[in-house]
Parts: structure tokens; sequence; C-alpha cells
């Protein structure tokens, strides 16, 4: 896999909007068969990187080459080999769900033969076939999704661009989806996947996250957690607002992270014994807590990378 | 080598948006038949039947004849006798007539020693349509010749060119299809622009030329549509003869349409929301409308103005229009307004897929 030429590889991308710098001299490469995991908050630049990818943006400064192709000079090169599910649904409202999979059949020019198999094979993966007739403005987020998904495998691109493609979808719908994403990797494909789901990072071969237009971190999810710059402490409380304000300013604090009523309290590595030391300082507070360590997970590689900055 | 399965795939995806979508497919239906009601009957400038009354106080043959001259030409009808020039006076100041007539008592000896005036009529002048049609009544009186049957024409003084709905409406053909086609294209697209529809396509391997001419050929078809409701309710409403040969006149509109479809396009590259091709569909109208030929008479108007609207395609299209409608002129014989047609429309295609980007920004 390391030896292939990657799918996507960009040096230095960056994308000014007037003053605002939506995306800031960004590396990377994405081997060819791999899920490429793409988190950061709103804002970060995330879909500004895809557009940039598929040759819909120019970017300002930096280079990309997807697939091989340099996206500035010949995107049209591009368009026949990706897919691209945009954040936004983009298909057509006041067409049926048939007739928007017929559209884009036509539009990739499928050979006629193949259009109608291919249409249907689509329909029965994404469970779509009851809603054949239904005009697609009046499915329900998560069909509307399923069917943008159907749309832009129509064609079996090489290459999938998914901008939050499960963000409406239900937990049955979405292990489907994650399923099916695998098959087509297994099948030679590769996608580079937005997503603010943890448990959705979790399962890419690799993850990139961003901060304010700038790559904050980036490897497989294993190694982000095996090398997060921080003990993690994990608190439990009966006072999680109380706590957690006091943590935040406690100095080697770096972050605090809230999982339901437990929190993960980012430490800085220099400090030895961590556990003793909050649980000292939140006894002298009178804070009520029981602390113990635990293992980094991605949510803590994502407080960690996207904090402050 | 453009692909006819995308350019039909577009034309078929747009055929189903105008099918689904109420208003502009009423729009199809609604914009010619109420432009052409209201241009056929209320900018008629046919003035008939002014309500009229008559004081006769000569009561001779010659003055009756005349009188019946008067009301022959439908320019007015004769509602009633009054009493007395003074009431002719009073019935027009509280609008229960329009004109007046008054003969004098010595109308007869006026006459014959040729003493003008020899009638006398009252018009309602606070209506400049009804002064400007009394100014041809006026001549009834001029001469023994008054009394001649057929002597006494009505002339439409203030404007021949246009003076009846025979002459307005296949002109009106090329207004409301340069209104209409150019506001459906343009927003056609626009729609696309801010329904996000378009960022998806322009990731397709869907080249310009394609989309452009996959996105007109349903409004083609609209267009001739179009132009047969207005020239049937013409014929049917208004007695409109068509003269010329059909299929020439088809074959030209046809070239007209594509012409003003292309200048669709371009706005369509122009314009970021619906609305704002809805204001630029309209900044290009009415000059169309106003220089063309079709409100004001070509002749009339600065040599400037004129250089100026032969690069509309309305003027061209006006002047097929009338050519094959009213004259019988076949097409060969106005090539002269053919070719301008047939470069606007290769002029401005080309200008809207150049401007046309694959790109967001
Ligand atoms: N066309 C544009 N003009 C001006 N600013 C833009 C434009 N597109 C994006 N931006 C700005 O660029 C920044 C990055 O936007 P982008 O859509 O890439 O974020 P994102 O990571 O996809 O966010 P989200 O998770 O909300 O989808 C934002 O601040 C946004 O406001
Ligand atoms: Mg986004």
């Amino acid at each position: 896999m390391s030896g292939a030429a990657p799918a996507i590889e960009a040096r230095g991308l960056t994308r000014h909007f007037g003053d605002l710098v939506a995306v800031d001299r960004l590396d990377m490469r994405v081997p060819k068969g791999s899920i490429y995991g793409f988190l950061g908050p709103n804002g970060c630049g995330k879909s500004t990187t895809i557009r940039m990818l598929c040759g819909l943006l120019l970017p300002t400064a930096g280079a990309a080459y997807v697939l091989g192709v340099d996206v500035r000079r010949d995107p049209e090169a591009l368009k026949s080999r990706i897919g691209y599910m945009t954040q936004r649904f983009s298909l057509y409202d006041d067409l049926s769900v048939a007739e928007n999979l017929r559209f884009m059949s036509e539009i990739y020019r499928l050979p006629r033969r193949r259009r109608r198999p291919a249409i249907e094979a689509q329909l029965k993966r994404f469970r779509l076939k009851d809603r054949r007739n239904q005009l697609a403005g009046s499915l329900s987020g998560g069909q509307r999704q399923r069917l943008a998904l159907a749309a832009v495998t129509l064609h079996r691109p090489e290459l999938l661009f998914l901008d939050e493609p499960t963000s409406a979808v239900d937990p049955e719908s979405r292990r489907e989806f994650w399923e099916m994403l695998f098959d087509m990797v297994d099948d030679g494909a590769t996608a580079l996947v937005t997503t603010h789901f943890m448990d959705e990072a979790e399962r890419c071969h690799a993850l990139a996250i961003l901060n304010e237009g700038s790559l904050v971190a980036s490897g497989s999810p294993k190694t982000l957690m095996a090398e997060l710059p921080a003990s993690v402490v994990e608190v439990e409380t009966g006072n999680p607002r109380a706590v957690r304000e006091f943590l935040l300013r406690f100095e080697p604090v770096i972050d605090v992270a809230q999982l339901g009523s437990r929190l993960h309290a980012l430490v800085t590595p220099e400090l030895p014994e961590p556990v003793a030391v909050l649980a000292a300082a939140l006894e002298r507070d009178g804070l009520d807590a029981t602390l113990r360590r635990v293992g980094p997970n991605l949510e803590d590689v994502f407080v960690m990378a996207t904090q402050g900055g | 080598m453009l692909s006819a399965t995308r350019i039909l795939a577009i034309a078929r995806k747009e055929f189903f948006h105008l099918r689904r979508d109420r208003l502009t497919g009423g729009m199809v239906a609604g914009i010619p038949i109420v432009m052409t009601l209201l241009f056929g009957y209320a900018i008629n400038h046919d003035v008939r039947n002014l309500r009229a009354m008559v004081v006769d106080e000569a009561n001779t043959s010659a003055s009756r004849a005349l009188v019946a001259d008067a009301a022959a030409s439908q320019v007015i009808r004769i509602v009633g006798r009054a009493g007395s020039p003074g009431a002719l006076e009073e019935m027009i100041a509280s609008a229960e007539i329009s004109v007046g007539i008054h003969v004098p008592p010595d109308f007869e000896e006026r006459l014959a020693h040729g003493t003008p005036p020899y009638i006398q009529v009252l018009a309602d002048d606070s209506d400049p349509v009804v002064l400007n049609a009394m100014r041809g009544l006026n001549g009834l009186a001029v001469g023994p010749a008054a009394r001649q049957p057929g002597a006494v024409e009505i002339r439409p003084l203030y404007n021949p060119e246009r003076r009846t709905a025979v002459f307005i409406v296949p002109g009106l053909c090329g207004v409301i299809l340069t209104l209409t086609m150019v506001l459906f294209t343009s927003i056609a697209v626009v729609r696309e622009r801010e329904r996000g529809n378009l960022e998806l396509i322009i990731t397709t391997p869907v080249r310009a030329l394609e989309l452009m001419t996959g996105k007109i050929i349903p409004y083609i078809f609209i267009g001739y549509i179009q132009i047969t409701l207005i020239l049937i309710l013409g014929m049917w409403l208004f007695d409109v003869p068509v003269r010329g040969d059909l299929e020439d006149f088809y074959l030209g509109a046809g070239v007209f349409v594509i012409s003003i479809l292309s200048l669709g396009l371009l706005i369509s590259t122009a314009a970021e929301t619906q609305f704002q091709a809805f204001q630029m569909t309209f900044m290009s109208f009415l000059p169309q409308l106003l220089l063309s030929g079709f409100m004001f008479p070509f002749e009339g108007m600065p040599r400037a103005v004129q250089y100026l609207s032969e690069a509309f395609p309305l003027t061209h299209f006006l002047r097929i229009v009338r050519g094959v409608i009213l004259r019988d002129a076949s097409l060969p014989m106005l090539t002269a307004d053919l070719w301008p047609l047939a470069l606007f429309f290769l002029v401005v295609m080309s200008i809207a897929i150049l401007r046309f980007r694959k790109r967001l920004d």
C-alpha cells in the first residue's frame, strides 16, 4: 500500500476567502484503498478542502494531486473518476428517487445496457426500492442521504469524497453505511469522509484533524491515541460542573472533556502522579470525586488537538 | 464530442421541473393569454363608438345626411338628441357623452356661401384620444363632398403604423417571448445554483455546452407553444389574418427563440440569485420593448437609437413576423433579418459558455 501512488497528495494547500484563511498550508497524503477521516469543528475548512480536491475551488496557494491529476490544471480529467457527496443535499427535490438516479447514470454515461441494472442494484443496496417513485424532496433526512450516496457511487468511482454522509442517518443505517464503505474499499476504492462522530472516526484507516484551517493532528486512530501528548485522568463526580470549572483553572490541566457523567481531564505529561495531584487539589477545594488513570480515547485526541489553538 | 445522452438527460430533467413547478407551468400559458388580451383590447388604437349627441337646428336633408355619415363612420355612436348646445356641454362635462355635434340653423346658408364653420363638434378633450378622433371627424364639414357617401373617411391620425390589434398581436409574439424565454432560462440555471444542485453538476464530467444545450431544448418547445397560443388568440379574438406561410413563420420564430434563449443563459452566468436574474431579465426586456419598433415607430427614432436596436433580437423578429403574417413575405425575402438573429445566437451563446465555469468561485 505504501509504495503505490497515493490517491490524494496535497502540499501546502491554502485557500483564502478575502481576509479569512479557510485552509492554511495543508499537507496530506491519502493512500489508495483506504478510508481517510476528516475531523474538526464547524468552519475549520473540511468542505473547502474537499472542494479544492474536486477542482471546484482554485487553491490560493499550494498544490494537490488527486488520482495523479493536478487539480489546478486539469480538473475535468478527474470528474468521471470521483464521486462527491455534498454536505447539503444537491440532487433534485422535484425529481423522484428513480429519476434522480437515471439522470446521474446518464450524466456519467453508463453504458445503456448497464444503466437499469445499476440503478436497481443501488435501490436495493440503499434500501430505497419502495421509495423509487417518491420525490426526493419528500424523503426523510436519512433517506435523502442514502439516495445521495446511491447517486455518487452509481458510476463506481475510484475515489469518493463524502462530506458528512451520515449526519442525519440512524445508527442502524450508519452501521450499514460503514459496512458498505468497507466493501467498496475492499474493491479498490478510496474514500475521504468528514464526520463529527468519534465512533466513525475510529473506523477510519487514517485521520486528519483540522482546526481553523490548519492540520493539527494526523495518523491512524491507534497512533493518535497512543501518542497523545497528555495523561488522561477520568473523574467521576456528583458535581461535574463545579469540578470541571475547577480543573480548567488548575495549571497542569490542558483541557477537560465531558463524557456523560464522567470527565476526562487531559494533564500535561510532565506531571508525575497526575491522579494523586488532582485528587489532592480537589480535596483541598472540598470537591468530592473519584479519579483514575485511563488510556486516551479519540474524543481526548480531538479535544486536545482542537483546544484553544 | 458532445454526448447526446447527457444533453437529453438534462433536457428531460428540465421538462420534469417544468411539469412539477405549477407556477412556471402556469406562466407558460398565463403570460401569453393575459398579455395578448391586455395589449389586444386595452392598447387598441382604434377609437370606436364614442357616445355622442346631436343638436340639429337646421334639420334639412343635407344636415341629416351629414349626421348619418358621421354615425356611419362608427367613430361615434349617436345615443340621442339634445335640446340646445348648452345641454351638450353639460352632458360632456358630466361625462355622459364624449362628443356633441351642433348643426347651426344657418347650416345651408353657410355651406352655400362657403363660410365655415358649417357645424360645431364639441369634444371631451380631457381625453386626448377623443380629441384626436374628433380632428378626423371635423373633416366631415369641410365641403359638399361631405354629402357624398363614402367620401368621408376617418383616418387614424396619431399613429397609422399601430392602429389595430392586427398589427399588435403578431408583434406580441416577439414581445412575450422576449420576456418569458429569457426569464425561464435564466431562472432555471440560477435556481440550480441557489439550491446547491450546481455543486453536484459541476463535479460530474458534464460539459458546459452539453449543459446549456440540454437546458434550452425544453424552452424551444415552450416558445413554440406560446407563439401558437398567441396566434390562435389573435386569429380568434382579433381577426388577425395569417397571410404568409406558417412554415416560414415557425422557422423564423425558431431562430428568434434560440437567440433569446442564449440571452437567458448569458444572464444566468451573471446572476447570483433568482431575484437578480429577474431584474436583469427586465433590464434586457425594457429597451427591447421600447426601441424595437413595437411601441414607437422605428422610423421616428434618432439614428443612434436605431443602430442600437439593430442589436436586439426583437427588432428583427418584429420585421420577420410582420412580414410573414401581414405581408405574406417568404423567409428568403427576410434573410436581412434572419442572419442578425443567427449571429446574435452564436455570439451570445459562445460568451455564455465561455463565462460558465465549472467552479464555485
Ligand atoms: N464561499 C465562501 N466565501 C466566504 N467564506 C467561505 C466560503 N466558503 C467557506 N467559507 C468560510 O470558510 C471557513 C471554512 O468553511 P468550511 O465550509 O470549509 O467548513 P467545514 O469544516 O466544512 O465546516 P462544517 O463542519 O460546519 O461543515 C468558514 O469560516 C466559512 O465561513
Ligand atoms: Mg462542511
